[in-house]
């Protein structure tokens, strides 16, 4: 109940930011930041939860982003109408790559590197396929409307985003509290201490997978929304996988808060950074990377790991 | 060999040749005499990234190690590109446009050179793996981490100097790249999954498993370009990459395990 309790005094707080203030730069810092904890709450659906790291997240986010991007440019749907439809596919990829992957029982680090594949097949073919746009991309016509999910302010979608991630925070405490949290959670601790206590492996990996494709897809179709633009490099590049691993694995893996504080974290590194150093462009990213060797090296766990290694 | 995947390899191949590209333009060393300060160097960079960055952060977890290494990727990548700017760049040398005629084929003289390189490294290192004590711990290791531990076999070490002599097989690599190939802070990704890949079709720790898997994506790289057209083509490579994983884990050549 203190959970579902800060879930709430933190939309609450989010929710109140354009009313403090009414400058873009700040309010598009949250939006970004809170697009990255979305995508690492998806991520952390499958790899936190789930024990099976991806590497290819961009896969289901590119997905979504297309499949957004195509049924409005395309077949000239209403964006809130192609939503659940950007979500649905998303799963359905997430069970493609699952079944296949999981039936011939990968695991590890072999996981990770046949969903790289799979991100990279997808890239390879929104290139060359005309129905995207191949590599020019695909533009959506600029009609602002809340009624077509475009917003005249930023606060619109501030609202959008923060609502995803609200249920992306009530997914992971569910996952805290349910049974069949336990159940992916107990496969990633043991794949066969779990079988053997009647666990149905394949089942519970597949339905995280699905779920975290959708979530995922989300993050694409938000992604379309706000910048109105897509392309292969940007849906399916590897750029995306792997700002949905650094949240999580920075802020901490398998917990309701870490993709939060690990967006929050880096977004504020990257800016003070950049700020620093504005001569070096690419300074953010060093930063990102040396962080995420150290992380693994010193916190593991991530850090809420150390808030809770501290109070007993 | 070891299951160690590193996900760095690409850059670390990007960083070679930009260190054969600055030997080349700043000291004027033609880029096969950087040979002899390419491969120590690659090699002690690899021993102590392993050692002291690696080994400390892996916790004896795979997924670590690919985490960690694509940290190492990140980094690299961005320093290039902040140092170097995203340029392309390519050396000429009075052999670069030479071709010989073998039969009724032309070919460029530095893929010739490449190509001798390229099937020498690989002499060396089945030589090596199996007639040197190195070799015959490394296998120990890829066997039977905790048996070899045992016997005595330090096995932290030999992780390093596998991982070293990965890396000093780039610094080789991009001696015999630079002068038939260009180098840019991006130079690397393309050979990422392309090795993974090769390595896999070929069998985990197997040698001639893989010469032969690189003898087959090139083909197929071609055949796919052919057919497809060039870069819906590479989508061949990354087809056959899932398959085997999928349904032959062990490599087209390897031994059921």
């Amino acid at each position: 109940m203190r959970q579902l309790a800060a879930i709430a005094a933190f939309a609450v707080a989010v929710a109140l930011l354009p009313a403090v203030t009414s400058s873009g730069v700040v309010l598009n810092m949250a939006i970004m930041t809170l697009y990255a904890a979305l995508l690492g709450q998806a991520w952390n659906l499958l790899a936190g939860f789930g024990g099976q790291f991806s590497f290819g997240h961009a896969v289901f986010f590119g997905t979504g982003a297309y499949a957004a991007a195509v049924l409005q440019a395309r077949f000239g749907w209403n964006a809130w109408a192609a939503l659940p439809a950007a979500l649905a596919l998303g799963a359905a990829v997430g069970g493609f790559i699952g079944t296949l992957s999981f039936r011939y029982g990968l695991r590890g680090s072999y996981f990770a590197l046949v969903t790289l594949a799979f991100a990279e097949v997808f890239r390879i073919l929104a290139n060359n396929v005309q129905f995207t746009g191949a590599g020019v991309g695909l533009m959506i016509r600029l009609e602002p409307g809340a009624a077509r999910f475009q917003f005249a302010d930023k606060a619109g979608y501030l609202y959008v985003i923060l609502a995803f991630v609200v249920l992306g925070l009530l997914i992971s405490w569910w996952l805290k509290h349910s049974r069949y949290g336990a159940w992916l959670q107990a496969v990633r601790d043991s794949e066969d201490s779990a079988a053997a206590l009647g666990v149905n492996v394949f089942a519970v990996k597949l339905q995280a997978i699905m779920l975290s494709g959708a979530l995922t897809a989300a993050a694409g179709v938000f992604y379309v929304q706000y910048f109105q633009y897509i392309d292969p490099s940007l849906a399916y590049g590897p750029a995306v996988s792997v700002e949905a691993l650094l949240g999580p694995i920075i802020g901490g893996l398998g917990t309701v808060w870490g993709p939060i504080l690990g967006a929050t974290v880096l977004h504020l590194l990257g800016e003070a950074t950049r700020g620093l150093v504005p001569s070096l462009p690419g300074i953010n990213l060093i930063a990102y990377g040396v962080l995420l060797v150290l992380m693994i090296m010193y916190l593991p766990r991530g850090i809420i790991g150390l808030v809770k290694c501290s109070r007993p | 060999m070891l299951h160690i995947i590193n996900f760095a390899h690409g850059a670390a191949l990007m960083m070679a040749l930009y260190g054969v590209f600055f030997l080349h333009q700043k000291a004027g060393i033609d880029p096969y005499l950087s040979l002899p300060l390419m491969v120590p160097a690659m090699f002690a960079a690899g021993y102590v990234l392993y050692r002291f960055v690696v080994a400390k952060a892996s916790h004896g977890k795979d997924e670590n190690i690919l985490l960690v290494t694509l940290g190492i990727a990140i980094v690299l990548e961005n320093v290039a590109l902040t140092l170097w700017k995203s340029d392309t760049r390519t050396i000429e040398t009075g052999y670069t446009f030479t071709t010989v005629a073998i039969g009724s084929a032309m070919i460029a003289l530095p893929k010739l050179v490449a190509f001798a390189g390229a099937a020498l490294v690989a002499g060396l290192l089945l030589a090596m793996i199996h007639g040197t004590d190195l070799g015959r711990a490394i296998r120990a290791c890829a066997r039977e981490r905790q048996g070899a531990r045992l016997v005595g076999i330090d096995v932290e070490h030999v992780f390093a100097m596998s991982f070293g002599i990965g890396l000093a097989c780039l610094g080789a690599a991009a001696c015999f790249l630079l002068p038939a190939y260009y180098v840019n802070p991006q130079v690397g990704n393309g050979f990422v999954l392309i090795a993974f890949t090769i390595v896999v079709l070929g069998g985990m720790g197997s040698f001639s498993g893989a010469l032969l898997g690189g003898l087959l994506i090139g083909v197929v790289e071609s055949i796919g370009g052919l057919i497809l057209g060039e870069s819906l083509g590479q989508m061949g490579i990354f087809l056959i990459f899932i398959a085997v994983l999928l349904f032959r884990p062990q490599g087209l050549f390897g031994a059921r395990a």
